[in-house]
């Protein structure tokens, strides 16, 4: 799935620029804790969180997330957008909760991880 | 004949500061990149550091962060000044944690933290008592 579908698919904004166009996500990865976004999501992951702060953009940042999508109308403060912006991480937002969110994206083609072992 | 060591890189780390956390892995991850380290391995050891980070501002009094190269490994070294680790075996499993619930409202302290750091690491070495705690992390290159 495309970020383009994504955006259209969730009727996300895009808060920070849309740094590359032509990303394509492999896998979505929905969570609010973001060590098990370390331990399981992968680089060609959509990051799909309601958890609002920096941190969220560093897991991103070390995971080599490029976007990372907010759900249930968190709007990501100047400290998240700025250091989102320093890493050249696409931020989205939508309306929708993290449930709806996953099932529009997985309605749409967008598959999940699987955790081995 | 003992690895020669070829870069140190340390970072300070305060207690408490999640505005600043991450800041030492992001310095680390960019000058591996510019090392022109394999960019899988860059990423096992920004995990590495970044959760030994975390570690740091959520459990200790402060502390710093090593990023250590060799010829043929990178090792990741976090020592910080605190109350210690009082069971490590406990610490190692997936899930237990003692952090508190403001801590988790920021998305950690959900006792993944060693656990992620053992699972990218090739050794894990951890040296914990009432003053402090010191982790060794090797990845081999």
């Amino acid at each position: 799935m495309n970020i383009r579908e994504v955006v259209d698919t969730v009727r996300a904004d895009v808060i920070t620029e849309l740094y590359d166009e032509n990303t394509e996500f492999k896998w979505g990865f929905a969570s609010d804790l973001m060590s098990d976004v370390l331990a399981y999501a992968c680089s060609d992951s959509l990051l799909i969180t309601g958890l609002n702060n920096p941190q969220v953009i560093r897991t991103a940042e070390m995971l080599d997330i490029g976007t990372v999508l907010f759900v249930r109308g968190k709007r990501p403060g100047e400290e998240v957008i700025e250091l989102a912006k320093e890493n050249c991480i696409t931020v989205l937002a939508t309306e929708y909760t993290m449930f709806k969110t996953c099932g529009l994206l997985v309605l749409n083609g967008m598959e999940g991880i699987d955790i081995d072992g | 004949m003992a690895d020669r060591l070829l870069k140190r890189y340390s970072y300070n780390v305060s207690a408490n500061d999640f505005t600043a956390a991450g800041k030492g892995s992001s310095s680390i991850k960019n000058n591996l990149k510019s090392l022109g380290i394999d960019a899988n391995i860059i990423r096992k050891i920004a995990i590495i550091s970044y959760e030994a980070e975390i570690n740091i501002v959520i459990h200790s009094y402060g502390g710093k962060l090593h990023c250590d190269i060799y010829e043929n490994k990178i090792v990741i070294i976090s020592e910080d000044t605190g109350p210690g680790i009082k069971d490590v075996d406990m610490a190692m499993r997936e899930g237990f944690s003692t952090a508190s619930d403001n801590i988790r409202e920021l998305g950690f302290g959900a006792g993944m933290g060693l656990p992620n750091i053992k699972r990218y690491s090739d050794q894990l070495e951890i040296k914990s008592d009432n003053d402090g705690t010191a982790i060794t992390v090797t990845i081999c290159l």
